[in-house]
Order: C-alpha cells, then sequence, then structure tokens
C-alpha cells in the first residue's frame, strides 16, 4: 500500500479568498466595450491587426484594476469578483434582449446593473455590421446558414458569437526570458524585412503590432506595481504591507524581464493567463503543462532555501483561486452547452517528456493539492497517464478523484502520441502534447488547433433518413431513398453514411466562413507572438501563422446511433417483427408519449405547411387542434400506444453498445467512423485539415432537446448520449464491462479527443484498498487503449438533496463533460442528465 | 477423462468488477443450490437447485442456466486485464460452489490454466472428500462461521453446524489463505457471548488472520416475494454501527487472551 504524497496543510488565506470570490452573483462590467469602441473610432484607416493592439493598449491603460483583500498574485479582468467584460466586436446583438433574464436564468445567470445597460447601448450602435459574427454570417451559403442557424444539426455558434481562445501559448518562455525579449525579436525581424517583399506591409504591421501589446502589457503589469505601492503606504498591519512590497515588486519585474523566484514566475504566469482573455473573449486558454515550466523556479528556490513546500502550496493555491476570478457571459443557449461557467482552463500534470521519459515532479502532486485545498471548478485539471507513470501519483490521483470534484480527467499517452502523429505532429512535439479545453490534444505552444469547432448531433441525420432530408416541410439534405422503399440493412446505413456527410461538408463550409471572419475582423496580436512560429511568418494565428493547424469539430451520439442502427437491422430488416413503416410513425408519434411544446410546435408547422400545399384551408382553430393532438398523442389509439409499448420492450431486449459484447460495439466503432473518417477530406483557410473529436460538452442535452425520437427508444427532445460512452442506464454489466465496450472504439481517429464520463458511488474508492483498486482499474482501462475518462464520485443521494436544498451546496463541483462545475448553476435537466448516469457501486 | 472445459453446471449470475470480496478486481460466479436455508439469506433464489421463476417489479424471469466451463471462461476472461493490474481473480460464491463439486473443480483448474487467482466463498457444509479435492484449487478462502451451538445453527440455517467447524479445522491447515466471515443477524449470533464464542474458534484456526463481521441487511427481502416464499426475519432490523463496533472490540479483546494473531474487521 503506498502513502498518500505530499499532503501538505492548507493556508487559512485561501479560505477567506474563496469565499470572497463567491459572496454575490458575478457581475457584467461595461469598461472594456466603452474601450474598445472609442479606440476603433480612432483607427478606423489602419490595417485590422494594428488596430487590434491599438485598441488592446487603449484598454490596459484604462481598465479600473483592483487588487483583492488578501491576494499575492493579482490581475483582474473586473472590479467585481467573477466579473465579466464584452466583447463587442464579436458580436453582442444576443444581448440586449438578455438584459431582462440574465440575471435569473437557469444557466449561468449574471447580475446586470442598469448604468451598465446604458453603458452598453451607448456603444453598440457602432458595431452593427462590423462584428466577426456578421462577417461570418455574410461567408456562410444561405442554406449552410439556414442549417446552423435552424435545423439544430450541427452549430458553429461557439466561435460565430464569440472569440476562439482554445490555446495554450509559451508561458516558459515569458517567465524565463521576459516579454522585452519577443519586442526584441520583432525589431529583429523588422529589420530583415526588405521594402520589395511582397508581404512588407503585412509583416512590418503585424511585428508593430506584437510590440504594442507586449508594451501594452508590460505597463499594465507596472499599474498593479504602483496600485500595490500605494496599498503598502497606506497599510497599516505590517504583514500585509510586506506582501503588497513583494506584490509591487514582482510586477515591476513581470512578464517584462525574467523571473528571478517561484513567486515572480506565478506572478508572471498569471499576467499571461489573465490578460489573453481580455484581448480576446475565446474561452479553453490552457495552461498546459505547469508542473513543467514551473518546476525550475520552484527548485531553484527551495535549495536555495528561499522558500517552503508550504509557502509554494499557498501561492499555487492562490493561481488556483484566481482561475475562477477569471468569467465570461454568453447567450442564454451557449450557456447551456457550455454551463456552469465554464472557461476550460487546462492544466495538465505528469506524463512523458520530449524524450519519451517520465516528466513527473514535486509540483504534479502539488497542483493536486492545489485542487483538495481549493475545490472550485477551474482550472479543468487533467493528468496524462503512461505505462511508466509512477505509482504513488496515480494513488493522488485517486485521492482527488474520490473527493467528487470531477478532476483530475486521466489521458493516455499511449493512445494521444501515435493519434497525434497520424495527423502530422513530430514524435517530440506529440510526446510534450498538452490538453486544451476539455479534452483535446495539443501540440505546447505550436497550435491553433480550432478544437471545438462545432457540435454535430449524429442522431439528426438518422432522422433525416426517415424523411429522405427533409425537415421542417423543407427538403434541407439529400434526398435519399424512400426508407419504406428499402429492402436491405445496407441500403439504410447508406442512407445514414449520405446525410452524415452531406451535413458534415456544410458544418465545415459553416467552420471555415467563421474561421475567415476572425482573420479580417479579430486578429490577435498578443496571443500571436506567445505562440510558435507567428513572429517569423510575420503573421497571425488568425491569419495561420501557427506552427500547426487544425479545426477540429466534435460530433457525439455514437451510442443512440449505433443502437439505432443495431434495432433497425434486427428488428425490421433481419426478424421483421417491426414493419419500416410502423417504425417510421412511432419515430412521428415519439412512441406514443406525447411530444413537448417545442416538438409539437414544430410537428405542427410541419403538418400546416403540408395541408397548405395540397391547398387546404388553414385556420387557427385548426393549428390549435393538430397542436394539442400531438402534444397529448391524443390522435393515437390505446390499440396503437400498446403495440408501442410492445415495440420499447422489443427494442429493449437488441443488445446495446457498453455491456462488452464485441459485435455490437464493433459496430458502434464503425458508427464513431461514419463522422471521424469524412471530416478528414475537409480543410481549412489557415492551410490546415480537418479532424474529429467525440465528445458533447455538455450539448448533449440541449442538442437532445432539438432531437426527434430515434430508433433505439430514445423519446423525443430528450439527451443524447454523452460522450464515447454508452447511452445512460444501458450499461448494465458494470464498469469494466463499459470501458471494454468503449476501447473498441476507433479513439486514436478522433485525434481532437474523446470523452467518457463515469460515474462511481463513494463506496467503490473507499479506504486505501478502493484506491488501489481504481488505480489498477484505470490502469486495465488505459492498457487497452482507451484515451480519457473522468469520474463523478458523488452519490445519487447526495445530488438528489442538492437539488432540493440548493443553498447548502453552493460549491459543490461536479463533472459535466470535460471540465467541472458548481452543480446548482446548472440547469435542472443537464442535472437531471447528471443523476441518470449510470453509477457503478463497485459489488 | 473427459476435458473439464466441457463440464456443464448451474449458475444464476456473474458479476464483474467485485471489488468487496477478496483481494483486486474479482468476477464472482454464483453456482445454484445450498445445502443451507439461512433465513436471512440475501440471494433466497439461489437456494434451489433447479431453475425457478423470480417475479421483481412485475417482470418474472427465469433464475438459473446451464453453462459449460468454456462459455463460463469467455465470460470470465473478458476482465483479465483487471485482475493482472489488480491481483484479482475468480470468486466462486452461491449458493453453495461446493455443492456441485466437478462443476466447481473444473472452473477453478480452468482459472488457474489461465493464471487467474481463485477464491470462494463458502458455508464448507460439505463432504471432506469434496472439501479434499477443491481446496488445492483455490487461493483464498472466504468462510462463514455463523454460530458455535449447533442447535442455533439448525435452528437457523436448517443445518447443525459439526459438520461445518471440523471443515473449517481442515481448510485452515490445508488451503494457501483463509478468512473467517459472520454474518451478524439480530436475535441469532449479535451477543457479546455469541461473537466471543466464533472469535476463540477463529483465532484457533492454524493460519488464519482475519475475521469479518458482516452486518446483516435487507437487500435480499424483495426477491422472497418474487418467488412466493415468505420472509420470516421481518421484524428484525440491521445492527447500529456502535453494536458492530462494540462487536468488533469483542471479538479482538477475546482473540488476544490467546495469540493476538486475528485482525478482526466490520464489512469484506
Amino acid at each position: 500500500m503506498s502513502e498518500l504524497k505530499f499532503v501538505i496543510e492548507k493556508s487559512p488565506r485561501i479560505a477567506r479568498l474563496i469565499h470572497d470570490l463567491y459572496k454575490d452573483m458575478p457581475e457584467i462590467e461595461a469598461d472594456r466595450a466603452e474601450l474598445v469602441t472609442e479606440s476603433y473610432k480612432q483607427t478606423e484607416n489602419l490595417p485590422i491587426i494594428k488596430r487590434r493592439s491599438a485598441a488592446f493598449r487603449h484598454i490596459l491603460e484604462n481598465i479600473p484594476i483592483v487588487i483583492r483583500d488578501g491576494e499575492l498574485i493579482v490581475g483582474s479582468n473586473s472590479v467585481a469578483p467573477r466579473g465579466c467584460q464584452t466583447f463587442p466586436e464579436f458580436s453582442y446583438e444576443w444581448l440586449p434582449p438578455e438584459y431582462e433574464t440574465i440575471a435569473t436564468r437557469e444557466a449561468d445567470p449574471f447580475y446586470i446593473s442598469p448604468d451598465t445597460i446604458r453603458r452598453l447601448e451607448n456603444v453598440h450602435p457602432y458595431w452593427k455590421g462590423k462584428t466577426v459574427s456578421d462577417l461570418a454570417a455574410a461567408n456562410m451559403d444561405p442554406e449552410v446558414l439556414d442549417v446552423f442557424l435552424n435545423h439544430g444539426i450541427f452549430t458553429v455558434g461557439n466561435y460565430f458569437y464569440n472569440g476562439v481562445g482554445h490555446v495554450n501559448v509559451n508561458y516558459e518562455k515569458v517567465i524565463n526570458c521576459g516579454l522585452e525579449t519577443y519586442i526584441q525579436e520583432c525589431i529583429t525581424e523588422l529589420s530583415k524585412l526588405t521594402r520589395g517583399q511582397g508581404d512588407y506591409a503585412q509583416r512590418r504591421s503585424f511585428l508593430e503590432s506584437v510590440i504594442e501589446s507586449c508594451e501594452a502589457v508590460i505597463a499594465y503589469a507596472r499599474r498593479y506595481s504602483d496600485l500595490a505601492l500605494s496599498q503598502a503606504a497606506a497599510c497599516a498591519d505590517p504583514a500585509r504591507k510586506a506582501e503588497l512590497l513583494t506584490i509591487a515588486e514582482a510586477c515591476d519585474r513581470v512578464p517584462a524581464k525574467p523571473a528571478r523566484s517561484f513567486h515572480e514566475a506565478c506572478q508572471g504566469f498569471w499576467f499571461i493567463q489573465q490578460l489573453m482573455q481580455m484581448e480576446s473573449s475565446g474561452h479553453s486558454i490552457s495552461p498546459g503543462r505547469f508542473d513543467q515550466y514551473m518546476y525550475p523556479f520552484f527548485k531553484a528556490d527551495l535549495d536555495a532555501g528561499r522558500i517552503t513546500y508550504e509557502a509554494a502550496q499557498e501561492l499555487l493555491d492562490c493561481i488556483w483561486v484566481k482561475l475562477n476570478d477569471l468569467n465570461k457571459v454568453r447567450d442564454a443557449a451557449s450557456a447551456e452547452g457550455f454551463a456552469g461557467y465554464g472557461l476550460f482552463q487546462n492544466l495538465i500534470v505528469g506524463g512523458q517528456d520530449e524524450h519519451g521519459l517520465d516528466a513527473t515532479n514535486d509540483l504534479s502532486y502539488m497542483c493536486m493539492e492545489a485542487q483538495m485545498h481549493v475545490r472550485l471548478p477551474q482550472p479543468s485539471l487533467s493528468i496524462r497517464v503512461w505505462n511508466g507513470s509512477p505509482h504513488s501519483l496515480l494513488i493522488k490521483a485517486a485521492a482527488v478523484t474520490r473527493e467528487g470534484m470531477g478532476v483530475p480527467a486521466f489521458y493516455n499517452d499511449e493512445v494521444i502520441i501515435p493519434s497525434m502523429m497520424s495527423r502530422g505532429y513530430t514524435l517530440e512535439d506529440a510526446r510534450g502534447y498538452c490538453i486544451i479545453g476539455c479534452v483535446e490534444p495539443s501540440a505546447c505552444h505550436k497550435t491553433d488547433g480550432w478544437h471545438d469547432a462545432a457540435f454535430f448531433n449524429m442522431v439528426r441525420p438518422l432522422e433525416l433518413v426517415f424523411s429522405s432530408g427533409m425537415d421542417k416541410g423543407e427538403q434541407i439534405g439529400p434526398k435519399t431513398m424512400d426508407v419504406l422503399e428499402m429492402t436491405s440493412f445496407d441500403q439504410f446505413f447508406d442512407a445514414y453514411k449520405t446525410q452524415q456527410e452531406f451535413f458534415i461538408e456544410m458544418m465545415a463550409q459553416a467552420d471555415n466562413a467563421v474561421d475567415a471572419a476572425h482573420a479580417v475582423r479579430c486578429p490577435l496580436p498578443f496571443e500571436s507572438c506567445l505562440i510558435d512560429d507567428c513572429i517569423a511568418n510575420g503573421r497571425s494565428v488568425q491569419e495561420g501563422g501557427c506552427h500547426y493547424n487544425f479545426t477540429g469539430p466534435q460530433g457525439f451520439g455514437i451510442a443512440n446511433v449505433a443502437d439505432s442502427l443495431a434495432v433497425m437491422r434486427k428488428l425490421v430488416f433481419e426478424d421483421g417483427v417491426i414493419t419500416m413503416a410502423e417504425m417510421k410513425q412511432a419515430l412521428r408519434d415519439n412512441f406514443g408519449k406525447g411530444a413537448t411544446n417545442k416538438r409539437a410546435m414544430e410537428l405542427t408547422t410541419e403538418a400546416a405547411k403540408m395541408l397548405d400545399a395540397e391547398g387546404k384551408e388553414i385556420n387557427a382553430d385548426l393549428i390549435k387542434a393538430i397542436f394539442m393532438g400531438f402534444k397529448n398523442a391524443a390522435h393515437i389509439s390505446a390499440d396503437k400506444k400498446a403495440r408501442y409499448d410492445d415495440m420499447l420492450k422489443m427494442i429493449a431486449d437488441v443488445p446495446k453498445y457498453g455491456n462488452d459484447l464485441r459485435e455490437v460495439d464493433l459496430f458502434a466503432r464503425e458508427v464513431g467512423q461514419t463522422y471521424t473518417k469524412p471530416l478528414l477530406a475537409h480543410t481549412n483557410p489557415r492551410g490546415g485539415m480537418f479532424h474529429a473529436g467525440l465528445y458533447p460538452v455538455s450539448a448533449n442535452v440541449p442538442l437532445g432537446h432539438q432531437a426527434g425520437a430515434s430508433p433505439d427508444g430514445r423519446l423525443s427532445n430528450t439527451p443524447i448520449a454523452d460522450g464515447v460512452g454508452p447511452m445512460s442506464g444501458r450499461d448494465v454489466k458494470g464498469p469494466t464491462a463499459t470501458a471494454n465496450s468503449v476501447s473498441r472504439l476507433d479513439l486514436g481517429d478522433a485525434s481532437n479527443g474523446t470523452l467518457l464520463n463515469q460515474k462511481f458511488h463513494p463506496s467503490a474508492l473507499a479506504g486505501e484498498m478502493g484506491l488501489e483498486k481504481f488505480v489498477a482499474y484505470l490502469r486495465g482501462f488505459f492498457d487497452q487503449k482507451g484515451m480519457h475518462v473522468q469520474y463523478n464520485v458523488i452519490s445519487r443521494e447526495t445530488l438528489l438533496d442538492a437539488q432540493a436544498h440548493p443553498e447548502n451546496y453552493k460549491t459543490l463541483v461536479v463533472r459535466v463533460a470535460g471540465y467541472s462545475a458548481l452543480f446548482t448553476t446548472l440547469s435542472r435537466s443537464l442535472q437531471d442528465d447528471i443523476i441518470s448516469r449510470t453509477e457503478q457501486t463497485g459489488l | 477423462m473427459a476435458n473439464y472445459y466441457d463440464q456443464t453446471g448451474r449458475i444464476f449470475d456473474i458479476q464483474r468488477f467485485s471489488i468487496h470480496d477478496g483481494p483486486g478486481i474479482r468476477t464472482i460466479v454464483f453456482l445454484k443450490g445450498c445445502y443451507l436455508r439461512c433465513r436471512w439469506c440475501c440471494n433466497p433464489e439461489s437456494q434451489e437447485y433447479k431453475l425457478q421463476e423470480l417475479t421483481m417489479n412485475g417482470t418474472t424471469k427465469t433464475v438459473g442456466q446451464d453453462i459449460t466451463v468454456r462459455e463460463l471462461m469467455e465470460e470470465i476472461a473478458k476482465d483479465e486485464v483487471y485482475y493482472r493490474r489488480s491481483g484479482g481473480g475468480v470468486t466462486l460464491s452461491g449458493g453453495e460452489a461446493m455443492a456441485q463439486p466437478d462443476f466447481a473443480e473444473a472452473i477453478l483448474r480452468a482459472c488457474h490454466d489461465r493464471g487467474f487467482s481463485t477464491a470462494i466463498e463458502t458455508t464448507a457444509f460439505a463432504d471432506r472428500d469434496v472439501v479434499a479435492r477443491l481446496i488445492p484449487h483455490i487461493d483464498h478462502v472466504m468462510m462463514d462461521i455463523k454460530h458455535m451451538d449447533s442447535v442455533k445453527h439448525e435452528a437457523f440455517t436448517g443445518q447443525p453446524n459439526e459438520k461445518i467447524l471440523a471443515n473449517a479445522r481442515y481448510i485452515a491447515e490445508h488451503a494457501s489463505h483463509m478468512v473467517i466471515r459472520v454474518p451478524v443477524i439480530p436475535g441469532f449470533n449479535d451477543t457479546p457471548a455469541e461473537i466471543a464464542a466464533i472469535a476463540r474458534f477463529a483465532e484457533s484456526l492454524p493460519g488464519v488472520h482475519e475475521l469479518h463481521l458482516l452486518p446483516y441487511h435487507r437487500l435480499g427481502t424483495d426477491k422472497y416475494a418474487g418467488l412466493g416464499r415468505e420472509y420470516t426475519l421481518s421484524h428484525i432490523t440491521p445492527p447500529s454501527v456502535a453494536h458492530m463496533q462494540m462487536l468488533k472490540e469483542t471479538a479482538e479483546r477475546e482473540a488476544c487472551k490467546l495469540t493476538c494473531h486475528l485482525r478482526v474487521q466490520i464489512g469484506g
């Protein structure tokens, strides 16, 4: 039995910082929106990249700054704790209609003051027609835009409305060299330019914008230095006064110059992390291999006797708290897809170095200890696991897992490294990978992965097979063979593939339309200088300046589609116990269970269009009758309902994915490939390729609500399976069977990441034996090439109690999907989805 | 002798990812049929050898299936990687595995062929030659001692305990590893004196270092109705945590009067 390493006492400061951070509902602030607008109005004649750096400088020179009580690491984007700024240059039109409701909406509410509303209303008119969102819409083919906005098959909403984020930058270089080095590099590059070269102006503008951005960041840090000095002068408490003087010294030094201590390295790291967020509205800006690039500073201080483990732990804990101070407001629909105020700042420990040797160090353990101390949703803590990972590190990770916060997420080097190499990463870059956002592998500080580029609901193309491409009365997909004429399962599966590939191509066009709009309207000079090789290439990340470029949209619903196709093959085509016409009608009738209001409205619209096309008269009473009929399934006879119940029983008896049945699982693998393979054919405007992720964030719930019933017996407008895992409740053979099934998918082909959620009852991890067995279980899954897994270890009773008494569970953190969030801030339907995931008790 | 992989036997369940019964991650194979009729039994459908209908939540299903060792090994082997990582393996339970000795022996041999560790949960109510045949193939024996008084034992389980106690000593002398387990049943064996007696006996067994006190629970009670049977212990309630703790201390104290080798724990 191994002892638990690095159990370090928690400083009382941390509890106070957390208490202050969570006192109030987060608030929206208007300062950034005002400042960016002021700057843009003065720079209309400049190239866009210079407008961006001018605006960035204007914001950093003027935005209010604050040092919160007791902080050791400083720098906040908002005066209010957990507050947020807005980014009208990306999109703004969704916000005004939500002024009234945003403080009370179900997912991620924000307070907004009347004064803030007034100030935002003053600047919004300037942006009409000028946003990334406007240009992205114009770049899209009209039918693509229609499918994206109105048909719930895929959504590219994330980057359509927001910045992209989703990068790891070179923190290591900033803290080791300082931003002044970057400025020098740009000056050198400028001196190499010749006026006769074709891209002279573009390169010059870019390099100048980098210089301006770096200078702005240095000046911003010095504003903090001055503020700390003035607060120190007024501070009566000598201990705090000394802390403020240390802060002042650090902020004067970094990130301009190389950090000289662990404290300065932490502060330098933080300014980069914070200000990347200020520059763009992207999320998933991921610290990556924090334990690697911070370790030399810790070790040097430790060896010189300048720091203790306890003091270093306190600084780490402070960073953990600060990561929760950053926040972002999204539109109501996106907030459901990314529920829980997620910023997805993925921080990963352990794994191999670029030489293939184990890289675990003291900080790997202390990062997990920080999680035990702080217990908040950010960062998205991850751990890389390989055959050579120390047992004690995994035991520590298991102990954190047992706390029920859903972290760390576990990643398997043995799958991810070859998977990345298959997409063109070098062996060294692949070995050095980090994770971006939820689950997306990426080469550290070299990649613009456009991870999380879109959600693709694999269940919707299946619906369109039954209607030969018709949706809501429109022919939006290919006119595949009428299902009633099909005589073989292959015809059915082929029709599915045809629909799927058609919409995958549409999604690629939608992504590229958005991608191109970012390059034209919001290139990011500060982010660009921090990622290789933008300075050398003389162009921004958004214009393809990075070393590696990808677009990674994620599909979900493998389990539902695989189970549905298995049902069709067995019951309709092989056994003939359900006719195709019956199945088609059953899906329309939602198996006799009635429809939600939303679904009933859609069906009514469709019916009305058909009646209209037939020249029938339509009036309000008729519409109402049709609507109520759909809602109550009133038009369905008792006999028919009984037959539907029989059908559901037969469907339930067809073997399902997730139960370690080789043939069924291999069929799910093939279904997964109908998404991952066709994507590879598409390219993006930055010179990169598309590749697939298989994970839903939390979109399986809202997008499930937009999908009709499916042949696997899933009722209409209910959640889709939540990753590469089986459908909730259908895996009944225990966690090893589930893990074995998942291992049979072609996970490595989803090189943009896969996601498996498992839920364990706390009793399964009880005691030292529980931890040992858990680690053995995890190793067994990864031996079989599992790629990623994360655990919710909270009893069902606890979650039900938290639903009933949210006031008692203000900081209950649970795993959602690729990230953790405060349970009580999630929408009711997402809460229900988490509760319904199959719970593994260990028997 | 016929190939033992063709041996057929009767089981009523296979349970994977079992982590509270024996070392590591285990697959439990539940064999059908038992000589005892313990009144608290949480698997009443395990007692009869014959196939039975069990009705739960309005659905009736047949309990019991005949299976060859070859077929069974396919299912068992699915978790091979987890056995290796955890030092786990296969546990025979029941019912009473020793009531199907040919089948039990064949499974155990097949497991050892594959290098899987073997364990058994047993009442040890079996003829000595059966015990002697099986023990060499078993790495971990988890054996119940329910009561030291044979009359009371028979009243609550349908069988006297002499054979069981004698087999316990034989197994202790011959098995590589043995744990004694006591289902603590209110009104049957939950007094300090009764637990102390069992602890003394366990302490006296050579090589036995662990005594597990398993508190009575009601998880199987619905199944009695589902089988059309009466549950005769509906009046008792699970022992409190404090009571279990007191019994644990009693057992420890008692064992220490002798050699103090016995570690007592609550739960498996």
